[in-house]
C-alpha cells in the first residue's frame, strides 16, 4: 500500500441541501488506499448525491480531504474516476464505445477519425476491462454488463486516486456482476481509495472492507459483518437486502 | 442545367446556403444528441421579441440586438433546462409563447408589425456581400470551437457527473454551447425565418442519426445532407418559383424520411 502517495481519503461533515430538504446531513467518513468502502441504504438516502458533492456537482458545506502518508496533505489534486449508474444515450446514438472513450480520456476531437496510436492505447487499456472488443458498438446498444466494463476502463484512464462507481440498480445479470467484482479486486491492488455505491449486498459483504449505512446521515460504520449485525441495518433491510 | 447560376444574387445565395448549412449542420449534432429541439425552437421565436425591442430602444440595424438578446434568452432558458425540473419543456413553452407574443405586442403598439413579416419566413436571396463574410467568420468560429471544445461538448451531453470527474467546466462548456447556437440563430433568422429556422438546424443531424454508425460518420453525414439539401433547394427554388428557405426544407424533409427507412437497426 505504500508508494501511493495519497493514503486517505478524509469526508469531514458533509451536509446537502436542496429545495428546503436536508439530502445529506453531516456525514463524515474516512476511505483508505487499497480499500474497498461500500456505502449502502435504502433508495433515496442520500448515497448519489454524496457522490454528486464529492465530485463538486452539487452545493454543500463540509469538506473533502485526501491526505498522503502519515496525514500530510496530498501533493497533488486528487485524481476522481467515477462510474455513473447511467448515461443519457438511446439506442439510436451514433456514438461508439471508441468515440466515448476518446471524448472523455484524451484531447483529440472525437468527430475526427482516430489516429491509429490513440486506439491501440486505448484498445490496450481497454482489454484489461475485457472491453477491447467493445470498442465500435454502439455505445447505447451495450448490455449493463459490458456498460459497467466500459465505464470502469474510462474512468481509470488516467489512473486515478480514487473510484467513486454507482453500480446501477438493475440491468446486470449475475455473470456481470461476478465479472465486475472480479475487476474491483485486481484495481484494489493497484492503490487507489475505492467508494461503492452498491445494492446487492451478497457482493458487498464479500468485497468490501468498511461498510457505511446511509440514511441521509451515517447510521452505522464499519467492518461488513459488524454493520449487517447491526439493528440499524435490520431495520433499514428487514428482509435481508439481497436483490 | 446551371443557368440559375447565371445571376448574381443566385451566386451571393448559393455561398450562403455553402457557408450557413455546415455551420446548422455542425451545431445540430450536438442540439440533437442533448434533446434541445425544442430549447432551440424557442430560441428561433424569441428572435421577434429581440428584433422588437430594437424597435423600441430606436437602434436602426437591430442585427447585433438580436444577437445580444439571443444570447441572454438562451442563458435564461438553460438555467431553467439545468435546474432539473420535472416540467422543464413546459417551462421552455411558456418561454417560447412570451418570445413570439411580447415581440409581436411590441412591434404592432409601434405600429409596423407588416414590416417584420419577413422575419417569419426569411429571405436568403436578399444576403449581401457583407453578410456573408459575417456567415464565414461565424463558420470558422464554430469550427475552431468544435476542434477545442467538441469532447467537451459531448461529455456533458453524455454524463455531466462523468465529465466533472474528469475535470471538465460542465457549466461553463453548457453555456457556451447554447450561446454558440444563439449567436448562430440570430445570425441566421433573417434568411430562414423564425418558423423554419429549428428545421434547418435540427433534419440535418436527424436524418444522419438514422444511417450514421459513429460520431465522425454523424457529422460528416449531417454536413453532406445539409450541404446537398441546400443546393437542390437552392436550384429547386429557382425553377418552381418557391421560397428559398421552405424548398430547402422540403429537401431536407426528404432526406430525412429517406433515411429513416434506411435506418440502422
Amino acid at each position: 500500500m505504500s508508494g501511493c502517495g495519497l493514503h486517505c481519503l478524509k469526508i469531514n461533515h458533509i451536509t446537502v441541501k436542496a429545495g428546503g430538504n436536508t439530502l445529506v446531513e453531516d456525514v463524515s467518513l474516512h476511505a483508505h488506499c487499497g480499500e474497498i468502502t461500500a456505502l449502502i441504504g435504502r433508495n433515496g438516502a442520500g448515497k448519489s448525491t454524496l457522490f454528486r458533492a464529492l465530485l463538486g456537482e452539487v452545493p454543500h458545506s463540509g469538506e473533502v480531504v485526501f491526505t498522503g502518508h502519515n496525514g500530510t496533505p496530498a501533493k497533488h489534486k486528487p485524481r476522481i474516476g467515477y462510474v455513473p449508474q447511467s448515461l443519457n444515450l438511446d439506442e439510436g446514438s451514433p456514438a461508439t464505445v471508441l468515440d466515448l472513450a476518446v471524448a472523455y480520456t484524451s484531447r483529440w476531437p472525437a468527430f475526427l477519425p482516430v489516429p491509429g496510436k490513440l486506439r491501440r492505447d486505448i484498445a490496450a487499456h481497454f482489454d484489461k476491462f475485457e472491453a477491447a472488443d467493445l470498442l465500435d458498438k454502439p455505445a447505447g446498444r451495450l448490455s449493463g454488463g459490458e456498460r459497467q466494463r466500459v465505464l470502469l476502463a474510462i474512468a481509470t484512464r488516467p489512473h486515478p486516486d480514487m473510484l467513486v462507481l454507482d453500480e446501477p440498480v438493475s440491468g446486470v445479470d449475475e455473470a456481470g456482476l461476478l465479472r465486475f467484482y472480479d475487476l474491483l479486486e485486481q484495481l484494489r491492488q493497484e492503490d487507489m481509495v475505492i467508494l461503492l455505491i452498491s445494492h446487492d449486498l451478497t457482493y458487498v459483504r464479500q468485497h468490501a472492507d468498511r461498510v457505511v449505512l446511509l440514511d441521509q446521515r451515517v447510521l452505522v460504520k464499519g467492518a461488513p459483518d459488524e454493520v449487517f449485525a447491526s439493528p440499524q441495518f435490520r431495520q433499514a433491510f428487514p428482509k435481508g437486502g439481497v436483490r | 442545367m446551371f443557368d440559375w447560376l447565371s445571376y448574381d444574387f443566385m451566386v451571393t445565395a448559393l455561398w450562403a446556403v455553402l457557408l450557413m448549412v455546415p455551420l446548422m449542420a455542425l451545431l445540430g449534432t450536438m442540439v440533437v444528441n442533448n434533446r434541445m429541439s425544442f430549447f432551440s425552437d424557442a430560441l428561433g421565436h424569441s428572435a421577434l421579441t429581440g428584433v422588437a425591442v430594437g424597435v423600441v430602444a430606436g437602434v436602426s440595424d437591430y442585427r447585433w440586438m438580436l444577437v445580444g438578446f439571443g444570447v441572454v434568452f438562451a442563458l435564461l432558458m438553460n438555467r431553467i433546462r439545468r435546474s432539473r425540473l420535472s416540467s422543464t419543456d413546459t417551462v421552455i413553452g411558456v418561454f417560447s409563447s412570451v418570445g413570439v407574443a411580447l415581440g409581436l405586442a411590441l412591434l404592432s403598439a409601434h405600429g409596423n408589425l407588416s414590416n417584420y413579416q419577413s422575419l417569419l419566413v426569411g429571405d436568403i436571396l436578399s444576403i449581401t456581400g457583407e453578410e456573408l463574410t459575417v456567415l464565414a467568420l461565424a463558420l470558422a468560429v464554430t469550427v475552431a470551437l468544435w476542434l477545442v471544445c467538441f469532447n467537451g461538448f459531448f461529455a456533458v451531453s453524455v454524463s455531466p457527473a462523468l465529465a466533472k470527474s474528469k475535470g471538465l467546466p460542465t457549466a461553463l462548456l453548457d453555456n457556451l454551447f447554447v450561446v454558440l447556437v444563439a449567436v448562430v440563430v440570430m445570425l441566421a433568422i433573417r434568411w430562414v425565418g423564425l418558423l423554419l429556422i429549428n428545421a434547418m438546424l435540427i433534419l440535418p443531424a436527424a436524418s444522419a442519426r438514422n444511417v450514421a454508425r459513429s460520431m465522425r460518420s454523424y457529422h460528416l453525414l449531417s454536413v453532406v445532407f445539409g450541404l446537398f439539401s441546400g443546393v437542390v433547394g437552392l436550384a429547386l427554388s429557382y425553377y418552381q418559383g418557391i421560397a428559398t428557405g421552405p424548398a430547402i426544407i422540403l429537401v431536407l424533409a426528404a432526406v430525412f424520411f429517406g433515411t429513416f427507412l434506411l435506418r440502422k437497426k
